[in-house]
């Protein structure tokens, strides 16, 4: 009988259909990544449970363990209309390279009257400025207290660009809370009442109400009860 | 994985035949796919990571409502707590509406035994057994209520510890208020009869 061989396959597998797709999701993913704005001042956020996702377009607050007080808008074509805005309004006469140095720009904390200094320099040396913080009065309308004047203009320039933005605040853990407190006037007396803490995730404890809640079942779709 | 080069290995043409090695032109592709994967999976996390997480919260109204439409809190669903210094935490259960009769001020910290979730926990199931029982004057539908004033010397992690505490513990009514004199006056009284070493 003659002896029959197998045919000796070959053990490799061709990897170029492989790498393709995983540098086309590589690209993919590379393109759609924003990365951390950069950040004039180091926040340590307390945690708490909640999970809730910073939302898209959102105007930031950040205060820092000094009590400064530094805003950004996530939203870029909303900045370029805010910016327009507030040069004619606060009559800062910036030039067109300084209003695209706001444009690209991070987050910032100057009085009005520091701005057009700022933005004047080189984008590179900006987080290198020393920031005092944008000044709040305890008069809470737009026209005496900055801060206001930022988040209400900012806000209508989100409407006109069809996103309104949500509200969060930035503030490191060990912040006074007087200063807490006037930054949430501010926005209060303004007719803001929902906006986001952001704190760090940490594990919900075990037996309590909002552990029993996680582990329970879904409920059924009902609509939610007013 | 790795591929090995058997091309070299074969048989020889014939005696004599001097022929250039004959090289494959395969590139071994695994490790450009390992590195591939190993650059998305580094995306993936710097994309989802990187999204902060928040708490949303809601602030009572500013704007001036008519002395009749407001529902005032009942003395018995109420819990109040100060934040003071050094992350310490007073509370009290009741209005303190009565001069006369000031409440029992306890004084406690965030700690996981015997800390503020406790003394919340009990005041949640208190009201709760209440509504149950049908005592006189208590509805059905009876919430405990939790006012939250921080004072002048506490820190914002105080206040998102405290709300945190009402998510942890599912409670859906409190308010975030200032700080009243009288309640200044708890604190400091509170601190006079138990003072720290």
């Amino acid at each position: 009988m003659p002896k029959h061989k197998l045919p000796r396959k070959s053990t490799h597998i061709d990897m170029t259909a492989m790498c393709d797709v995983a540098f086309l999701l590589l690209t993919f993913f590379m393109l759609a990544t924003k990365f951390k704005p950069d950040e004039p001042v180091v926040v340590k956020t307390p945690s708490s449970i909640s999970d809730i996702i910073m939302p898209e377009n959102s105007i930031l607050l950040t205060v820092d363990p000094q009590g400064r007080v530094f805003f950004d808008y996530d939203n870029k074509k909303a900045k370029e209309i805010l910016i327009d805005k507030v040069n004619i309004e606060k009559g800062l006469n910036l030039t067109d390279a300084e209003k695209i140095s706001f444009k690209n720009g991070a987050s910032f904390g100057l009085p009005f009257n520091q701005m057009k200094n700022y933005l004047a320099i080189d984008p590179i040396d900006q987080k290198n400025y020393t920031f005092t913080g944008i000044p709040m009065d305890t008069l809470w309308s737009p026209e005496f207290n900055e801060l206001a004047y930022w988040v209400q203009a900012a806000r209508s320039a989100g409407q006109e660009t069809g996103t309104p933005p949500r509200i969060a605040i930035k503030c490191d853990a060990s912040t006074v809370y007087p200063r807490v407190r006037e930054v949430i006037k501010t926005l209060t007396k303004n007719k803001i009442d929902r906006f986001n803490l952001v704190t760090s995730l940490e594990a919900i404890p075990p037996g309590t109400a909002a552990a029993a809640e996680r582990d329970a079942p879904a409920p059924p779709a009902t609509p939610a009860k007013q | 994985m790795a591929e090995i080069d058997s091309s070299g290995g074969g048989k020889k043409k014939g005696p004599g035949v001097k022929k250039g090695k004959k090289l494959s032109t395969k590139i071994d592709l695994t490790p450009m796919v390992d590195l591939g994967f190993l650059l998305i999976t580094f995306f993936i996390f710097t994309t989802t990571m990187s999204k902060p997480k928040t708490m949303e919260i809601m602030m009572p109204s500013e704007e001036k409502v008519d002395p009749k439409d407001v529902t005032k809190a009942k003395d018995y669903l109420t819990m109040t707590v100060l934040l003071s210094k050094d992350h310490r935490v007073y509370y009290y259960v009741g209005l303190a509406d009565n001069p006369l009769s000031p409440p029992t001020v306890e004084v406690t910290y965030f700690q996981n035994k015997n800390g503020i979730r406790d003394a919340l926990i009990a005041h949640k199931k208190k009201v709760y057994q209440e509504r149950t029982n049908g005592m006189v004057g208590h509805k059905a539908d009876d919430e405990p209520v939790i006012l939250i004033k921080p004072d002048a010397n506490s820190q914002y992690e105080d206040m998102v510890n405290i709300l945190d505490e009402m998510q942890i513990n599912g409670l859906t009514t409190y308010a975030l208020i200032d700080i009243t004199d009288v309640d200044k006056g708890f604190i400091t009284d509170t601190e006079a009869a138990n003072p720290t070493p």
